[in-house]
């Protein structure tokens, strides 16, 4: 089937036009950030030439590079933590089929309903209790268990035909290498999937963070923002602007390259 | 005979006993930050605390009480239930009208998809604060095409008018990319088949709009309407930076509110009986998923 034109420029102009206003107010914040002061309070939308100042000043304003590494720190830990306990349990829902199974999985379930809002004063007691305040530790930990990731999981596992489980096992191949060898290769694509989510998510944290750090030690990009605003908002914006692109840059990065694995993957853990 | 049985038993429990070596992380892991966390905060929604969250004296019911007849409290409750319902529907209304869009074959429509989605790798923290320059009086964007057009300006986010609005209009945004993401997929699941023999009958866009897409779209659509829900029920960072649940609490989201009372005011007991309330409501919202999710929405 072949498109008329007028209803091809038609569509090319809603698609331009929407998806400027989507992405305005992040090219706006650009914008600002090549911006000086006097520039901002003329209220101009193209800065009148692009200067770096204000990415050096934040860099001196704030310990962001450190905030940049803890964050990091903190989201890959999580991503790997996510993926170690989720594929495990993964395995076991779909190829060790056990009596009380099925409670197991309720189980998993139930935690979906649980906001993690409402159980989060108990959390930061037991972090307090652990020690764990200003830890990576603290930040990552509570968040390695994930039931909507096993889920996503365990459907790419069901694909996985039992019989070569059997088959493995009667060649004497142990459970263990077989879930390393075998299920993990062949699971690559859901795997970069929750790693992607994982990670994003983690990087996007802001109530956990805010709560449990309280010195500059493990502290992420996240409240370093807050801190930043706070402090500047009366004057310099600019600043405060080149702040918000440096913390965004990796997260766009990363979902303008895994945009189609997430979408796909999501959609499919959420709905079967 | 009685220990062939035994060893019958012990071989078959084989895969139970791995498979709970497999789950005991996850399992240890929900029960240390999740179930013995939320028994610990109906707990608590029964006791007065001192400082360091110690449960102190058995107050019963009185916490809830106290909350019910508080002012703030139920305040805070109105301006929940007000921020979901102007985020919710409008926000997966637009994401639906993108995704429709984006899922035309046309050439260069990966970049558009890309784009759409682009709101959900900001973060709240990040989206907030330009938001915040954005609702600025003076030298934000808003009041001066206000001005430009002779409007009178607004006080966005100063207003207790305004407010939650304000907030409702930036969390959309900050959603959009996500629920955009989630449709999508559920379009590109929908068999062509279904279109191809539609179109030989001759239906217009709209009527296969109406009589296809959105009835195969309905698991998808339930789908984000339950997540849409839970995530605005859960709102926090937008309103720590934007508002700070001002101006006279207008903005005083449920999530907020707990945030202030545990760990502002130290009042743990009151905070819990609140976070008892949101664990409620979202249980109600989850409740409501599993029990009509699969008769009312039809599967392929």
């Amino acid at each position: 089937m072949t498109m008329s034109l007028p209803k091809k420029i038609g569509l090319y102009s809603l698609l331009i036009v929407t998806s400027f206003i989507v992405f305005f107010p992040v090219i706006y914040a650009l914008m600002i950030s090549f911006m000086t002061g006097p520039e901002i309070m003329q209220g101009r939308f193209f800065p009148q030439s692009i200067q770096f100042e204000n990415y050096s000043k934040v860099f001196e304003r704030l310990p962001l590079l450190k905030y940049l590494l803890n964050s990091f720190i903190v989201s890959a830990g999580v991503m790997l933590g996510q993926l170690i306990v989720c594929s495990l349990a993964a395995y076991a829902f779909v190829f060790l089929p056990f009596r009380g199974s099925n409670f197991v999985f309720y189980l998993f379930i139930s935690t979906m309903m649980i906001p993690w809002e409402a159980t989060m004063i108990p959390n930061f007691f037991i972090i307090q209790k652990l020690d764990w305040l200003n830890t990576y530790q603290g930040l990552t930990f509570p968040f390695f268990a994930l039931a909507f990731g096993t889920f996503l999981l365990r459907q790419h596992f069901k694909t996985i035909p039992v019989e070569l489980h059997e088959a493995a096992r009667i060649a004497g191949i142990s459970r263990f290498a077989f879930f390393r060898r075998v299920i993990l290769p062949i699971s690559k694509t859901s795997l970069v999937t929750l790693g992607a989510y994982g990670f994003l998510t983690t990087w996007n944290m802001y109530l956990w963070p805010l709560l449990i750090t309280t010195n500059d030690s493990v502290r992420t990009v996240q409240i370093g923002l807050k801190q930043l605003q706070s402090q500047e908002t009366a004057t310099e914006w600019g600043v405060v602007m080149a702040g918000v692109i440096v913390v965004i840059i990796p997260t766009l990065l990363l979902l303008f390259l895994g945009q189609k694995q997430l979408q796909k993957g999501l959609s499919q853990g959420a709905l079967k | 005979m009685n220990t062939e049985v035994k060893n019958g038993w012990w071989a078959k429990s084989a895969n139970g006993r791995t498979a709970i070596l497999y789950l005991l992380p996850s399992v240890l892991l929900f029960s240390v930050f999740i179930f013995y966390p939320m028994l610990r905060t109906i707990y608590l929604s029964f006791y007065l605390t001192d400082q360091s969250g110690k449960a102190v004296l058995n107050v019963g019911f009185d916490n809830y009480a106290y909350l019910l007849q508080s002012p703030e409290f139920l305040n805070s409750m109105k301006a929940t239930g007000l921020f979901v319902l102007y985020t919710v529907p409008i926000g997966i209304i637009i994401a639906l009208f993108l995704a429709l869009l984006a899922n035309e074959k046309l050439k260069g429509i990966g970049f558009f998809r890309t784009i759409y989605s682009s709101t959900m790798g900001v973060s709240v923290a990040a989206s907030s604060v330009v938001w915040l320059f954005l609702f600025h009086p003076s030298i934000g964007m808003f009041n001066r095409l206000l001005s430009v057009v002779n409007i009178p300006q607004i006080q966005w986010l100063l207003d207790p008018e305004w407010a939650l609005f304000s907030v409702s209009l930036s969390t959309i945004w900050m959603n959009l990319g996500f629920s955009f993401l989630i449709i999508l997929g559920g379009l590109q699941n929908i068999d062509e088949h279904l279109y191809e023999s539609s179109r030989i009958d001759g239906a217009g866009y709209f009527y296969r709009l109406r009589r296809i897409t959105i009835p195969m779209l309905s698991p998808t659509l339930f789908f984000i309407i339950t997540i849409s829900l839970i995530n605005a029920f859960q709102s926090f960072g937008q309103i720590d930076i934007l508002t700070k649940g001002g101006p006279s609490q207008s903005t005083n989201l449920i999530v907020y509110s707990i945030y202030r009372e545990a760990f502002v005011n130290y009042q743990f007991g009151t905070a819990s009986a609140q976070a008892v309330f949101l664990f409620i409501l979202i249980l109600i919202v989850t409740v409501l998923q599993f029990k009509f999710g699969e008769k009312k929405v039809h599967y392929q």
